[in-house]
């Protein structure tokens, strides 16, 4: 991708003829209308340029409506770059919408057949992966069902096993991994790593940061339409952390606000932990008129946002604060981060308990990245380790505590090391 | 225009493949099936039987067996053209994501649209010959034309389809135009009536490029006559020339559907 433009415009658009001539004619007579059309003009994306090498995946992160996924189209073909040119070697697939070809009339069979053959395989291809679609799909049952009786996960997951068995040399992933349910999304995470293995290029593009930094090398930020950073993929999420958490509005109307919240480790402001580290939330809180009876509530949301601890200052039995006008308040909490591998998010909010008002909120005031060295998935960490491992064959019983005896590496009083660079 | 050509061909599966779908979709989950692909054109070969025999009564001559050939012969075809330029039409429109989320040559949509209308023509043709030869309408040597003049039909479909495909995507009311004027067409071409039948003005009729075609067939199979060969030329060149046209057409205005649907 070289040097990239793409220019949408925003506003009118002409769908109906009838609409056009009335427009077209009082543009004729009214040389004032064309300017108008340059503020309509709308840079959706400016100068992106990026490279992706075979064996290698390549993370695009950015907020809502950066342009992460006209860049995709682009790149996909589906739309042409206003400016600049790509090239892409090779045979290249989209998975952008994984059930776009689907036909509700048709049974999953014939869907596999016709989506196959929309994302460029041939019959025979379809015919000899038949099976292995359909065994990773899960859906052996209904293959001979409609597709319009399938559940909405049933449908998505068959358009992704579909899709997911296309082998092609470049991939375009967009944000599909989220797909059906637990078991299957890690099936699909399996599924790119092999593909990657496989030797193909792939551009992925996710909110979810934790997908990105499992797969990827190499990253770029986009930001309305422009590339902020490109590096590493680790750095990359880190400037884009950073930047994300500086989004809080100051607000000097209301009584009470955050003013700053600053995560640290023992040593000075940090957005990396190991698992099981400790790490202090430092808040500052700002007065603009007399508050009572004051409650600092910390909690942590998980890349789904969704809440996996939470305290606050008056359950922690530090009872409830006032502040007077002009007043400075500074707190800071001890966390033991016992949290696993993944994306967190600090938030603080401010609020009086007796009459459920909040004051303020800042959520996520911050965007942490634990690291952890066991592979432990879920949101916390409870530092497993397996301690004891038998095999007991039928009829052969063994007391305990004799079973591990003649294997090669486990004594039985000897813990099990959790293995660090283990699948996912 | 060759290398899109080439990328068209690559994607030939796609196009068996939707073609498919197209045919299948439609007979899915209707209780007569295929043989809805016989009900159009029997009510046009209907319709035309009643015309003609109006004709017939209003000169005082009888209703001859080749009269209700010569308007089956020509209503088959006839069918096929409106039919198909009316699914291809809404062929991209009714494709939305597709045509939004991923990539392939689109021309296959209107084509695949064509394609399925060629399946319903295939089914009709075949009851078309059952019907000929119960009405002993015999054949000869020139039957050899007809692959010529079915060819030129397709080509003359297929490049109006892209065309009129392109067009709705872009303005919504290209549709209800194509509608307007499909309803309307038949009484402007030679399919109840014959060109003879307007002695030197017919000439101006046979300026609409399907009548050429359809008179030609009237004559290579029911009258056993070679088709006017300059007219016959007129509608083949200007078939092709539709057929190219509607191409780059479509080609040119391709990498904006995905923005403008």
């Amino acid at each position: 991708m070289d040097c990239v433009y793409k220019m949408f415009r925003k506003g009118e658009v002409f769908n109906s003829l009838r609409d056009l001539i009335p427009a077209l004619t009082g543009r004729m007579f009214n040389r004032q209308d064309l300017s108008s059309t340059d503020q309509r003009e709308f840079w959706a994306l400016e100068d992106l340029s990026f490279e992706v090498k075979r064996g290698e995946a390549f993370g695009i992160i950015g907020h809502n409506g950066a342009g992460k996924s006209t860049a995709l189209k682009i790149l996909s073909r589906i739309m042409k770059p206003t400016r600049g040119g790509i090239q892409v070697n090779g045979r290249l697939s989209a998975l952008i919408e994984v059930t776009a070809g689907f036909h509700q009339d048709f049974t999953g069979r014939e869907n596999i057949f016709l989506h196959g053959a929309i994302l460029g395989m041939s019959k025979r291809e379809i015919r000899s992966k038949l099976d292995q679609i359909v065994a990773f799909s899960g859906l052996e049952e209904f293959i001979d069902t409609p597709v319009k009786r399938y559940s909405s996960g049933m449908y998505a997951r068959l358009g992704f096993s579909v899709a997911a068995h296309v082998n092609p040399d470049v991939l375009i992933v967009d944000e599909v991994l989220s797909v059906g349910d637990y078991v299957f999304q890690r099936k699909c995470v399996e599924r790119m790593r092999d593909v990657i293995r496989s030797g193909a290029a792939v551009v992925f593009v996710s909110h979810n940061l934790k997908n990105i930094t499992e797969f990827c090398d190499s990253c770029l930020l986009l930001e309305r339409g422009k590339a902020v950073k490109t590096g590493p993929a680790q750095d990359v999420i880190s400037t884009y952390m950073n930047r994300s958490r500086n989004e809080h509005l100051i607000d000097d109307e209301i009584p009470v606000r955050i003013s700053k919240v600053t995560v640290r480790n023992r040593f000075g402001e940090c957005l990396r932990f190991q698992s099981g580290e400790k790490a202090w939330v430092d808040v500052e809180l700002r007065a603009n008129s007399p508050c009572s009876k004051l409650s600092l509530s910390i909690y942590l949301l998980d890349e789904q946002f969704q809440c996996v601890f939470d305290t606050s200052s008056e359950r922690l039995g530090h009872g409830n604060f006032s502040l007077n006008k002009g007043d400075v308040y500074h707190c800071s909490f001890e966390l033991d981060l016992n949290l696993a591998n993944g994306i967190f998010h600090p938030s603080i909010l401010i609020h009086r308990y007796d009459t459920q008002t909040s004051y303020d909120r800042w959520e996520p005031a911050a965007t942490i990245h634990i690291n952890s060295e066991a592979d432990v998935r879920g949101a916390v960490n409870c530092f497993p380790k397996v301690v004891r491992q038998a095999v007991q064959a039928p009829g052969n019983f063994n007391p305990p505590g004799q079973i591990l005896a003649g294997t090669k590496n486990n004594a039985a009083a000897q813990p099990v090391q959790p293995t660090t660079h283990g699948r996912l | 225009m060759k290398e899109e050509f080439r990328e068209l061909y690559r994607y030939r599966e796609l196009f068996y493949t939707l073609t498919c779908r197209d045919i299948k979709v439609r007979y899915k989950q209707s209780v007569m099936g295929f043989l809805w692909a016989l009900l159009m054109p029997t009510l046009i070969v209907g319709a035309g039987i009643v015309v003609r025999y109006g004709f017939a009564f209003a000169s005082g001559k009888n209703l001859e067996n080749v009269d209700i050939a010569g308007v089956a012969v020509k209503s088959v075809p006839w069918a096929f053209l409106v039919s198909s330029i009316r699914f291809s039409c809404i062929s991209l429109t009714a494709n939305t994501t597709l045509v939004t989320k991923i990539y392939f040559p689109k021309e296959i949509f209107p084509l695949a649209a064509v394609g399925a209308c060629l399946f319903d023509f295939a089914v009709a043709s075949g009851a078309l010959v059952i019907l000929l030869v119960i009405l002993k309408v015999g054949w000869s040597i020139y039957l050899l034309w007809l692959p010529t003049l079915l060819l030129t039909m397709m080509l003359l479909g297929a490049g109006i389809s892209m065309i009129v495909s392109a067009g709705s995507l872009f303005f919504r009311d290209v549709k209800y135009i194509v509608e307007a004027v499909l309803t309307f067409a038949i009484f402007f071409t030679p399919v109840f009536y014959d060109v003879r039948m307007f002695g030197d003005k017919g000439e101006w009729l046979l300026l609409n490029p399907a009548a050429p075609i359809l008179e030609g067939i009237n004559d290579c199979v029911v009258r056993h006559q070679s088709p006017n060969l300059s007219w016959l030329a007129y509608s083949s060149f200007f078939a092709l020339i539709t057929f190219f046209l509607g191409y780059a057409f479509f080609k040119h205005l391709e990498p904006a559907f995905a923005e403008s649907v």
